[in-house]
C-alpha cells in the first residue's frame, strides 16, 4: 500500500527554502535598519550590540553606554514595531482575500481602517488626556473603533446563521464610507489638531517605544498562530464554500475564527502608527506571484516579507528627507500603485490568485 | 461499508419546498441514480445529504446516524461528494486540489505525510490524472477538471459517494470512462452510490437503480427496466419516445420522438 509518489515537488522545497532565506534576511534587515540614523554607527558595532542581547551569546563590550542606549531604546523599537506592523497587515490581506476568495480585499475593506481612524480622530478632538494599560486615549480608540466597526458589519451581514461574504463587503464598504465622512467632518472643524491627525491618518513609526511593542505583540502572535493553524482550511475554502463544506471544513466557524483573528492583530497594528496602507494587499500578492497560491506557504512567507518591507519603508519613511519625517503610508502608496499598475498589465502569468 | 437511508425528507430554499416527502435506501455496493427533469430537485437532494442545506423535516442516516447532527469533519470522512460543475481556484496545481481531498483525515496542527501523498497519487492514477499533476488547474480541460473532482474524492477515501451530474459538458467518450471508473470503485469497495444524472440512457446503463423524481415528488423507483418507460417518460417530461433493448446489454434505451413527425426528409416528401 505504501508508495511513494514518482514526481517530487521541487516547487515545495524551494518555498520551504524561501522561508529559511526571508528569516536570515529578516535578521539582517533589522541589524541594517538600527545602523542607519543621525549617528553614525558601524554596521559592525550595530550587529554587536544586537548580538550581544541575545540569548546564549556571550560577548565584551567595545562600545559606549551611550551607542548601546541609541541602538536598544531608540531605533530598535522603532524597527521591531516597524516589522511587526508589517507582518501583522500582510497576514492580515492574505487571509482576508483567502476568506473572501477576492483579490482586491484587503485589511480595510471591511471598514476596520475607517474605524480605527474614526476612533483615532476622536481621541484627538476629546480635550481629555488619559491612560489605560499603557494605551493613551488615541490608540485605545482606535483600537476600539476598529473592532466596534467589524462587529457592527458582521451583524449587519447576517443572515440567519451564515455570513454571505458579498454582503460583509458591501457592508464593509458602506460603513466605511460613513465613517470617512465623519472623519472629514471631524478634521475641518478640528482646529489647530488637524496636523496630528492627518499624520497619524498616513501613519508614522516615530518616537516608537518599548511599551509600545509590547502591547501589540501578544495581539499580533496570537492572531498569526491562529492563522496559520488554519491555512490548510484557508486552502480547501479557495474552492468554494460548498465544496469546502463537503470536505469537512465548518465554513461558518472558520470565517469567523479568521476575522476575529485577522481584525484583532489589523486593530493592534494600527491603533499606535496609523492606517498604512497598500501593505496589506502588495505583499500577499507579490508572494502569490513568486510562489505561488498554496497558504500553508503564502501566511509565513507573508508575515516575513511584509516585516521586511515595512521595515525598509520605514528606514526611507525616516532617511530620504532627513531630519524631517516623510508618513509612511506616502512611501507604502508610491511603492504599492505602481506595482498594482504592473500587476495590471501583466498578461503573461493572468492566473496567480 | 456504510448503508444511506432517506426518511420522509422535506426540502427547500427560503419556504419554497423543493422536495417532497422523499424516502429511499442505498445499500453499500449499489449505484442509485436521480433522474427527472430540469428543476426537479435533484442536486437539492445531494445537498441536503451533504449537509451543505438544513431540512425542512425527516431524517438522513449514513451508516445508521443522523447525517445533520455529525461533525462536518466526520461527515467528510463517510460522504465525498463530486459538484456539478465546480469551480476551481486557477493558480492552484491539479495536485494541491486532489490533496485537498485529504483534509478531513488531517487535525489542525497535522501536515500533509507521505501516507496522504501516496493516496493522492495514486487517486490520481486511477483517474489519469496524474499526468497533470503540476500543471495549474485554469489550464486545464472541463474533462480534466471533472476527472480531477472525482480523484479529489478518491482522496477522501469515502465510503460514498454523490455525484451531480458527472457527465455534464462531456464528450460521449469521457462520459463512459468517468461513469466506468466509478461503477468500478462502487462494485470493488462496496461504496454506496446516488448519482443525479439527466442523460437517461447513461442512467440506465450504469445504475442499478433508478429514482424518478417529478416536481420534488418519487414519480416512480425500482430497477431501470420499471423506470425507463414511455409512459413514465410521458408523464414526468412531456416528451414522446419509444423505449427498445440495447443490443448489447438489454438494458432500456430511450429514443425521443421528433415533434414535427419523424423521417419526413427521408421520405423525400
Amino acid at each position: 500500500m505504501e508508495q511513494s509518489v514518482p514526481i517530487h515537488f521541487p516547487h515545495w522545497h524551494r518555498r520551504a527554502y524561501a522561508i529559511l532565506g526571508l528569516l536570515v534576511l529578516f535578521g539582517v534587515m533589522v541589524a541594517f535598519a538600527t545602523t542607519i540614523g543621525s549617528v553614525q554607527i558601524s554596521f559592525l558595532t550595530t550587529s554587536s550590540i544586537l548580538l550581544s542581547k541575545l540569548p546564549f551569546v556571550d560577548m565584551n563590550p567595545t562600545w559606549t553606554s551611550a551607542l548601546e542606549t541609541i541602538i536598544l531604546e531608540i531605533r530598535l523599537p522603532r524597527v521591531i514595531l516597524a516589522g511587526l506592523v508589517g507582518a501583522a497587515l500582510a497576514i492580515a490581506g492574505a487571509t482576508y482575500q483567502g476568506l473572501f476568495r477576492n483579490p482586491l480585499a484587503d485589511p480595510y475593506l471591511i471598514g476596520v481602517a475607517q474605524g480605527a481612524a474614526l476612533g483615532a480622530v476622536v481621541g484627538f478632538v476629546l480635550p481629555i488626556d488619559w491612560q489605560w494599560l499603557g494605551l493613551g486615549i488615541v490608540p485605545l480608540f482606535a483600537f476600539i473603533g476598529a473592532l466596534l466597526s467589524v462587529v457592527i458589519v458582521y451583524n449587519l451581514a447576517r443572515v440567519g446563521k451564515t455570513i454571505p461574504v458579498t454582503t460583509l463587503i458591501l457592508a464593509g464598504v458602506a460603513l466605511g464610507a460613513l465613517w470617512g465622512s465623519i472623519v472629514s467632518y471631524l478634521i475641518i472643524t478640528s482646529g489647530e489638531k488637524m496636523h496630528g491627525i492627518i499624520f497619524w491618518l498616513m501613519g508614522s513609526f516615530s518616537l516608537t517605544q518599548w511599551s509600545e511593542v509590547k502591547v501589540v505583540l501578544p495581539y499580533v502572535v496570537v492572531g498569526v498562530v491562529v492563522i496559520l493553524l488554519y491555512s490548510r482550511s484557508l486552502n480547501v475554502m479557495q474552492l468554494d464554500e460548498e465544496q469546502a463544506q463537503q470536505l469537512g471544513v465548518n465554513v461558518e466557524r472558520l470565517k469567523l475564527i479568521l476575522l476575529v483573528a485577522a481584525t484583532l492583530i489589523t486593530a493592534a497594528a494600527v491603533c499606535f502608527v496609523g492606517t498604512i496602507g497598500f501593505v496589506g494587499i502588495i505583499i500577499p500578492h507579490a508572494v502569490r506571484l513568486v510562489w505561488g497560491p498554496d497558504y500553508r506557504f503564502l501566511l509565513p512567507l507573508s508575515v516575513l516579507s511584509g516585516a521586511i518591507f515595512l521595515i525598509l519603508a520605514d528606514l526611507v519613511a525616516r532617511t530620504a528627507l532627513a531630519p524631517t519625517e516623510v508618513p509612511i503610508g506616502v512611501i507604502t502608496a508610491i511603492c504599492g500603485a505602481p506595482f498594482f499598475l504592473y500587476l495590471l498589465r501583466r498578461k503573461k502569468r493572468a492566473v496567480f490568485f | 461499508m456504510v448503508k444511506l437511508e432517506l426518511q420522509s425528507v422535506w426540502l427547500g430554499y427560503g419556504g419554497n419546498v423543493v422536495v417532497k416527502d422523499l424516502t429511499f435506501q442505498v445499500m453499500p455496493g449499489e449505484m442509485v441514480g436521480l433522474i427527472g427533469p430540469n428543476g426537479s430537485g435533484k442536486s437539492t437532494i445531494i445537498k441536503a445529504i451533504s449537509r451543505v442545506i438544513s431540512l425542512y423535516s425527516g431524517k438522513i442516516l449514513l451508516s445508521g446516524k443522523d447525517v445533520s447532527k455529525m461533525p462536518r469533519g466526520d461527515l467528510a470522512r463517510l460522504l465525498g461528494v463530486v459538484p456539478q460543475m465546480p469551480l476551481l481556484p486557477s493558480a492552484f496545481t491539479a495536485f494541491e486540489i486532489v490533496l485537498m481531498g485529504r483534509n478531513p483525515h488531517l487535525g489542525l496542527l497535522q501536515y500533509e505525510g507521505a501516507r496522504d501523498m501516496a493516496i493522492t497519487w495514486q487517486a490520481m492514477e486511477k483517474t489519469a490524472t496524474h499526468t497533470l499533476a503540476e500543471r495549474r488547474v485554469g489550464e486545464l480541460s472541463g474533462g480534466e477538471i471533472q476527472r480531477l473532482v472525482i480523484a479529489r474524492v478518491l482522496a477522501q477515501e469515502p465510503k460514498s459517494i454523490l455525484l451531480d451530474e458527472p457527465t455534464a459538458n462531456l464528450d460521449i467518450s469521457h462520459q463512459v470512462e468517468i461513469l466506468d471508473l466509478i461503477k468500478n470503485l462502487c462494485l470493488e469497495n462496496k461504496l454506496t452510490v446516488v448519482a443525479a444524472l439527466h442523460d437517461l440512457n447513461l442512467a440506465s446503463q450504469y445504475c442499478d437503480r433508478l429514482i424518478l423524481i417529478n416536481n420534488g415528488r418519487v414519480h416512480a423507483q425500482g430497477t431501470p427496466r420499471e423506470v425507463i418507460n414511455p409512459a413514465n417518460i410521458k408523464e414526468v417530461y412531456g416528451a414522446e419516445s419509444c423505449v427498445y433493448p440495447h443490443p448489447v446489454n438489454g438494458l432500456p434505451v430511450v429514443l425521443p420522438n421528433a415533434g414535427y413527425g419523424g423521417g419526413a426528409r427521408n421520405n423525400g416528401n
